[in-house]
């Protein structure tokens, strides 16, 4: 069985992550020859149900994609189509700052439910070794019992300003259907104080886990908007908007996009595969967002970050727990911040006419950079559409990283090596449903 | 119930979907701990990795049929279930994926991909019912969490669950809301559209969307031809907004296909 030197591990269908997906892992004399991440989520063809629909459904149809980061599929879309219609660009009608910040807002909500849902229902359970978090809760009832609560400070944003915590009815290109008053805002605020203080003492608790060793360099890549872009009193963290950069120096516009980026289509899976234009893997997601915007985070939460061993890139992957609950403070933080400056919108929505054209968007979902692209015809009808999401580009990377960390624990047995797998697996919070276009893990000893 | 153990078993199935339905149940922030200490959760991959054998006393089923393989899954599902639910848009009709029963898929898959070989899939996204008998459907793009909590209750109290099928209108009279087909012009589905969500919509001064597909016996076509009357709606328009996340729910697909040009209606 499990100590000889060829063998297979095989995990069919990969529990705790957001959709279908399964492992397969090939060793041969004692060396790793093959890792692959497999993806059968069945594919729902997305980018072709958007042909000939209207520049002004893209929000409502690609929130479907994910029912944990809508609100990231409905801003993207935004993004682009509002770019192509010259709204918000330097030389276009300008967006009012209340629409801005309830985007932002939004968001925030959705950053909080997604990481909250990762860090502790999803991934914790590993760390504490549980089968899940229901069975954590048998002995850790005050954790699962803060998760919740926490959780549902974020749903709350997106019900209050989204209408609806999965799958928002209120956002529109252009704006919303109704903006919120600053009463209904402020009405969260006691909660949202609970939050930050909450999400500042599970990242210390987090902090605490035991970390497996595994160091990999890789190209990160995010968002990050640019310095004169920036409100009063923000420090600009990326979420809702900025330029493409690397830690390998790029640093353009999102419309050069395709340029730098493009997806390939391998047999194991459904979900295209992200590669660098010459070739290389990369990297999205709070890892990759924390070493590329460090500098972006308020005082306060930048010293928490050292406090809790994130002084330094972070750049083993397990200790990208650490890295949602920084993010999740981060969160709180900046959703009251925006509370407190929200000047409601005189009018909840701004008219985009359509224009013909191509246009470009991304934003900074929970778990990595999302592109979408639209092209338009005069009369405002999608004839082309490319979504990216932030799992497709990682499963290179993913890949890598598994070969590497099974080759260095072989000496466990089969089960103990798939749960670290496993658990490796879910450090980058994978969403499956999510790869438009995910895993069981099967390790073949021979 | 199973065993004899008192507590009963409850597996969370996933089809073609986006995980938002089966979210909801995570969702019950409130609700969550203390159902879990009246079920037994046997089957839920999306929260644990522990796996109990079935059968299973209920059986939640999130998703649409769009490969050989998942209508075969579908059949051993129902065969260890005693009640079978299905949640959701996608299982209740298909789905916003059902959008390629109306086009055409060998066209789809070349579109979205490079090596349309290597993926596996059926002409149609259809419903959980095409499929396999279904005790108890819930609507909803996504569904509503209270509905859900509802079904669980009535479950364990072996009592019939209250989900109604009258239309989001009677929900908005009851809420208090505007109308805002009438008093805005703004195109809504709410007369045709099953209730669950409290008439999230039109409480935010939007148009209803579909999201719960067609309400007990739906004139859809009496509202379509209001909505060209009075809004000025024109074919493509009136096509788009029955088609969508329950565009292959019957009542919707009859109205689309009426509204489309005469040639591609002759199939």
């Amino acid at each position: 069985m499990s100590h000889s030197h060829d063998r297979t591990i095989s995990v069919e269908a990969l529990a705790r992550v957001e959709g279908e997906g399964a492992m397969h892992v090939e060793v041969a004399d004692g060396r790793v020859e093959q890792v692959q991440l497999r993806i059968y989520e069945p594919p729902r063809f997305f980018e072709a149900m958007l042909r000939g629909r209207t520049y002004l459904e893209p929000p409502d149809i690609t929130a479907r994609i994910c029912g944990i980061c809508p609100v990231a599929y409905q801003l993207s879309a935004i993004n682009a189509i509002e770019s192509l219609c010259g709204i918000g660009t330097p030389d276009g009608m300008p967006m009012p700052d209340g629409i801005r910040q309830l985007r932002r807002l939004l968001y925030c909500g959705e950053w909080i439910e997604s990481h909250v849902l990762h860090i502790f229902l999803l991934h914790a359970p590993d760390f504490l070794g549980y089968q899940g978090a229901i069975e954590m809760a048998a002995d850790h009832r005050d954790l699962v019992e803060m998760a919740l609560r926490l959780r549902k400070a974020g749903n709350q944003l997106l019900e209050v300003i989204g209408g609806r915590a999965i799958h928002p009815i209120n956002v529109r290109v252009g704006g919303f259907h109704r903006a919120p008053t600053r009463t209904e805002l402020q009405e969260m605020v006691p909660e949202l104080l609970w939050g930050r203080e909450a999400a500042i003492a599970a990242a210390r608790l987090v902090a605490g886990f035991e970390f497996p060793d595994l160091d990999q360099s890789h190209t990160f890549a995010s968002l990050r908007p640019e310095q004169d872009s920036l409100p009063p009193g923000a420090t600009g963290y990326p979420i809702e908007d900025g330029r493409l950069v690397t830690n390998s120096g790029l640093d353009v516009p999102i419309a050069a996009w395709p340029e730098h980026f493009h997806e390939e289509h391998v047999e194991h899976s459904t979900a295209l595969h992200g590669r660098m234009t010459d070739g290389g893997t990369y990297l999205v997601g709070p890892a990759a967002r924390f070493n590329l915007n460090a500098d972006r985070l308020p005082a306060e939460i930048a010293d928490l970050a050292a406090e809790v061993g994130c002084a330094e890139a972070v750049t083993n992957p397990f200790r990208s727990i650490v890295v949602r609950a920084i993010e999740t403070v981060y969160a709180f933080d900046e959703a009251l911040r925006l509370i407190d400056a929200y000047d409601r919108p005189e009018t909840p929505a701004v008219e985009v006419r359509p224009v013909a054209g191509t246009g470009h968007g991304a934003t900074e979902a929970p778990r990595g950079i999302l592109y979408h692209r639209y092209t338009l015809d005069e009369e405002g009808l999608i004839t082309d559409a490319v979504i990216v999401p932030p799992t497709s580009q990682n499963q290179p990377a993913i890949e890598e990283d598994l070969l590497e960390f099974v080759q260095a624990h072989l000496h466990l047995d089969d089960d103990a090596l798939q749960w670290q797998c496993e658990q490796a697996i879910r450090n980058y919070d994978p969403c499956i449903s999510c790869s438009t276009h995910f895993l069981d893990l099967t390790v073949r000893r021979r | 119930m199973t065993e004899g153990i008192g507590r009963p078993t409850v597996a969370v199935w996933k089809f073609a979907s986006c995980d938002g339905c089966q979210l909801s149940l995570l969702s019950a922030e409130d609700e969550l701990l203390a159902i879990a200490g009246e079920i037994e959760i046997a089957y839920f991959l999306e929260a644990t990795r522990e796996v109990k054998e079935g059968p299973y006393d209920i059986s939640l089923v999130e998703g649409s049929i769009t490969t050989p393989d998942d209508a075969e899954r579908i059949r051993q599902v129902r065969d260890l279930s005693t009640t079978l639910i299905t949640i959701g848009a996608c299982a209740t009709a298909g789905g916003i994926q059902a959008l390629r029963n109306f086009g055409d898929v060998e066209a789809f898959r070349s579109l979205v991909y490079a090596r349309p070989e290597y993926v596996d899939t059926l002409a149609d996204s259809t419903a959980i019912a095409e499929h396999v008998p279904v005790d108890l459907e819930l609507r909803g793009c996504p569904i509503e969490t209270s509905q859900l909590v509802e079904v669980i209750n009535a479950i364990l109290a072996g009592r019939k669950p209250i989900t109604p099928t009258h239309s989001v209108c009677v929900e908005c009279k009851l809420r208090g809301n505007l109308c805002v087909a009438v008093a805005h012009g703004t195109p809504c589905l709410g007369p045709v559209t099953q209730a669950g969500c409290n008439a999230r919509c039109p409480a935010f001064d939007r148009g209803c969307y579909g999201c719960f597909g067609p309400a007990e016996s739906p004139n859809a076509a009496s509202l379509a031809a209001w909505l060209e009357e009075e809004l000025a709606m024109e074919h493509p328009d009136l096509v788009r907004l029955f088609r969508s996340f329950n565009a292959d729910a019957p009542a919707f697909r009859r109205e689309s296909r009426r509204h489309e040009p005469e040639e591609e209606v002759a199939t």
